[in-house]
């Protein structure tokens, strides 16, 4: 169940976040904003499979919502389309997916040397009676992530605030750009 | 059939590797900046997965600070895309090749 649910995510996501950089159909900014809405979507439908269910609410609330409010408005606000069809660099565009590609097959091969044994290891662990060495499983509520954030000796407090006050300087500092004369 | 580790660390290598494709090929600069917001989310997917599967909760602390930075983040980027946007009429990087406005 929850393999054909991870499934489901994971494919998703990468979907539509193929969706989003290159889409066949569509090279509407809105269209690739759609998009990045359902890779956001799918993204916390992973974090739910992780147990992370506060960071799954906050990542529906914050991009879902605000941020990808906040996207379509300036994209409407520009009013893009004049920016339909302008002729690819195909060099570029080889150049570019070789690179990513070849970085992609690195950090693959090195994930599959690191942890592809990993299976024979735990079943091993299983046989020898060591299977309970492993790490218990965190289960990310509001409430446990609330106490990792603000109590205990290595608490969060700090970061907290700072965080607050970079939001506030955001916000002051958005004003001051978006304003019709800026001097 | 559980997923393990290395499943979530290999999507979130996708997800960070499109990210970044879309960074070098695409000129439309909203473009690139919701690339970007992929390859921050392909991080957080990293730490969310690593903090599972390591039994400690500091990870998703993390992903929780990254989740705020990134929402002041993406409002003055796109604050300086609109104003940048009224002085060039463009958001093509191809048109903004110099520093001179």
């Amino acid at each position: 169940m929850e393999g054909t649910l991870f499934n489901i995510f994971a494919g998703l996501t990468v979907l539509s976040a193929l969706l989003v950089v290159a889409n066949p159909f569509s090279r509407n900014p809105v269209t690739s904003a759609m998009f990045l809405v359902t890779t956001m979507i799918s993204i916390s439908g992973l974090f739910v499979l992780l147990g992370a269910y506060f960071l799954a609410a906050v990542q529906i609330l914050v991009y879902a919502g605000a941020v990808m409010v906040l996207f379509l408005f300036v994209i409407m606000l520009l009013d893009l389309r004049e920016a339909a069809r302008r002729k690819l660099n195909l060099v570029s565009l080889a150049m570019g997916i070789m690179a990513v590609g070849a970085l992609f097959l690195v950090y693959k091969s090195s994930l599959e040397s690191t942890y592809g044994e990993a299976p024979q290891q735990h079943e091993v662990a299983a046989d020898t009676g060591q299977a309970e060495a492993k790490p218990p499983k965190v289960v990310g509520s509001t409430r446990a992530l609330g106490q990792a954030l603000f109590s205990g000796e290595n608490g969060f407090i700090l970061p907290f605030e700072i965080v607050s006050i970079l939001l506030l300087v955001a916000m002051v500092g958005v004003i001051l750009l978006s304003r019709k004369e800026p001097r | 059939m559980e997923p393990t580790l290395s499943q979530y660390l290999l999507v979130s290598g996708a997800l960070f590797a499109i990210g970044l494709l879309g960074v070098i090929v695409r000129s439309n600069l909203l473009i690139i900046y919701m690339s970007l917001e992929l390859m921050l989310n392909a991080a957080n997917v990293a730490l969310v997965a690593m903090s599972r599967f390591n039994g400690n909760l500091d990870g998703q602390v993390m992903v929780f600070f990254i989740i705020t930075v990134a929402a002041a983040e993406v409002s003055v980027g796109l604050a300086l895309i609109v104003a940048l946007y009224r002085k060039r009429q463009t958001t093509d990087v191809a048109d903004l090749a110099t520093m001179k406005l």
